[in-house]
């Protein structure tokens, strides 16, 4: 059972090492895709097996929990992981015609798969103090991809995401260090078990706060989102795309976890809390967009208003509104992946991410048009695309808890995400190119064409698929937000069924 | 002795985030390397002190005789120190790379990603 929960840890880690090695030839960049493609498939092994077996643990080196490192997967890690892979998948094919020949000699691919292990390990271990371990892998390997290549735009960004993103990490570490001190274990599923035994109840709130501050800097949300927008438009389209997708999920992720299994004492404050964050989230992330004029800038606030919505499901804390959030991660990893890699194509063929300084892209480039349209309208939540569905189950859930004003805000939300989306659509796609050329696809090479639009069309295929086969997903969701609500399986798989 | 090492730690933390606010980005970094200092006492200290007590195991037995020092706050605090470095490793270099291309250490001066609207102009 443990080489199922390793396996998407070690394939992304061998696949760097072999990477790093064959980074002068060009074979290094095919061994990046084949090693995400063996994580996919180890990752659909490990989730037919949560959907056989339910919660699956793993102790590693053989340590009994709570003492050695545990492996968990359930429904919401397994799901993470899978979704990991295919966005890693889909980078790593569109990094064969993205990523020159100089940024492959600094090393790419390596750094690109060391970040991959670092969000799959954030998603599978049951260890707090291997959770930070997690985040630091994936934290230096995004700093070296941010700032590959080193253009005066990415070092900019680069100082400040790397500053605010280390001030989160020690305030983890330290949120790490005293939870340790009152509980004595660093094993979540037992930390969950004896929290509530602990006398001063005070200061276990006190700690709660300094991890969703913490996880709130890389989950980038109100009013800690300041790295995100200034440092996510700077890198090449690949590593934007994978940022986007990937990392501040795994933030969202990490709140989830210690906000339904660890820290669920004092709902009534740390929640509540969550819900005003959720909805400044959301509303300032969609106003920032709306005063950007940048392809990537405009994506970029939309990611931290999307965060938004997330972080909505997990602050009601009802079995839908967490349903909804998972299946909002699912959605918007995809999306959100997608649409950067749209605007890397965008660029390429039309010279520019500027909305002042491209256009045309309908009329000559259709079929980039249909493949834009498909997962930005889902972002902006369009029946029957995928985000639609997203949306209606956390406002479904926002109303059935009396939560009138936030669903009223995630709604309004929705419309100004259409604003942007529109925005986006008339500038690039619908005006004339203001140069007077012509931004064809076929100004690409058929080899960058396949390496470019494969990837692209396939994310996009998936979008169309959550959204008119929404049923198993919405499902599988809700069986997730089920073991989230209820942790005894969790903790029973992960401490034995003694405990 | 719990009360000196907080103190320390708070002494540490004040002047950290002292240093942390100066829009020198080079102060920055040298308010990050006392905070993740501060942060390791933390851990180490949460972790109950022992003193004078080494956590080893006598020869011929399996498990510590008597008292000893919990050894897991000591492997915890190691771990943090070497990612703390190497991240302080990289975060100077990067200061240095700003320097050298923006031609600033003020971070109110680095506007090269997000142009202000006069200066797009």
């Amino acid at each position: 059972m443990s080489w199922l929960l390793a396996a998407p840890l070690v394939i992304p880690f061998l696949t760097a090492v072999i990477a790093f090695l064959t980074r002068m030839s060009a074979s290094g960049r095919w061994i990046s895709v084949a090693g995400n493609l063996i994580l996919l498939f180890a990752s659909i092994i490990l989730i037919a097996e949560v959907l056989n077996e339910g919660v699956i643990a793993g102790q590693m080196g053989s340590w009994a929990a709570p003492f050695g490192i545990t492996l968990v997967a359930d429904k919401l890690s397994a799901v993470m992981v899978v979704i990991t892979a295919i966005t890693a998948l889909a980078v790593s094919v569109y990094a064969l015609a993205d990523i020159d020949e100089r940024k492959e000699h600094l090393g790419y691919h390596a750094l690109f798969n060391v970040l991959i292990g670092g969000v799959t390990g954030a998603f599978l271990t049951g260890d707090l103090f291997n959770l930070y371990v997690w985040f630091e892998v994936m934290l230096i390997s995004s700093f070296g991809l941010l700032v590959l290549g080193g253009s005066k735009a990415q070092i900019d960004g680069g100082v400040k995401y790397v500053t605010l993103n280390l001030i989160s990490t020690i305030l983890f570490l330290s949120g790490i260090g005293l939870i340790y001190g009152m509980t004595g274990t660093l094993n979540m599923a037992d930390m969950a078990a004896k929290l509530p035994l602990v006398e001063n109840q005070g200061l276990v709130t006190v700690i709660a706060m300094m991890f969703m501050v913490a996880f709130g800097v890389k989950a980038a949300v109100f009013p800690l989102f300041f790295w995100l927008p200034a440092a996510y438009h700077t890198p090449a389209f690949s590593v934007s795309a994978v940022f986007a997708g990937l990392l501040t999920k795994v933030g969202v992720y990490a709140l989830i976890r210690m906000f339904t299994l660890v820290f669920n004492g004092d709902i009534g404050f740390t929640h509540e809390i969550l819900l005003w964050v959720a909805g400044l989230t959301m509303l300032t992330g969609v106003l920032g967009a709306a005063a950007q004029n940048d392809i990537r800038k405009i994506l970029s606030f939309h990611i931290v208003s999307q965060i938004g919505y997330m972080i909505m499901g997990l602050a009601l804390m009802t079995p839908l509104a967490i349903a909804g959030a998972v299946f909002y991660l699912v959605h918007h990893i995809i999306v959100k992946a997608n649409l950067f890699l749209i605007a890397g194509v965008a660029e390429r063929i039309a010279g520019s991410t500027d909305l002042k300084k491209i256009g045309g892209m309908y009329k000559t480039a259709p079929f980039l048009a249909i493949l834009f349209f498909v997962p930005a309208f889902s972002l902006a939540g369009f029946p029957p695309l995928s985000g639609f569905w997203a949306k209606y189950i956390l406002v479904k859930a926002a109303l059935d808890d009396q939560g009138w004003i936030i669903a009223a805000v995630a709604l309004l939300v929705g419309l100004l995400t259409i604003f942007s989306m529109t925005k986006i659509w008339a500038e690039a796609f619908w005006k004339n190119h203001p140069g007077g050329t012509d931004p064809k696809l076929s100004t690409l090479s058929t080899l960058e064409r396949r390496h470019l639009l494969i990837p692209i069309a396939c994310l996009a295929a998936m979008t169309l698929i959550i959204g008119f086969f929404p049923q198993p997903f919405v499902t599988f969701a809700e069986g997730a937000a089920e073991q989230l609500l209820d942790p005894s399986a969790y903790m029973a798989a992960v401490l034995g069924d003694g405990a | 002795m719990e009360a000196l090492l907080a103190m320390t730690i708070g002494f540490l933390v004040a002047t950290a985030v002292y240093l942390m606010l100066a829009r020198n980005v080079l102060r920055f970094i040298f308010g990050l390397v006392l905070i993740s200092n501060a942060a390791n006492l933390t851990i180490f200290t949460a972790g109950r002190l022992t003193e004078g007590a080494p956590p080893l195991i006598p020869p011929g037995a399996d498990a510590p005789v008597g008292d000893v020092a919990n050894a897991l706050p000591q492997a915890l605090v190691l771990t943090a120190i070497v990612i703390g470095f190497g991240l302080f490793a990289f975060a100077l270099i990067l200061m240095f790379r700003a320097y050298t291309t923006l031609g600033t250490l003020y971070s109110d001066e680095m506007r090269v990603a997000e142009p202000r609207e006069e200066d797009a102009k």
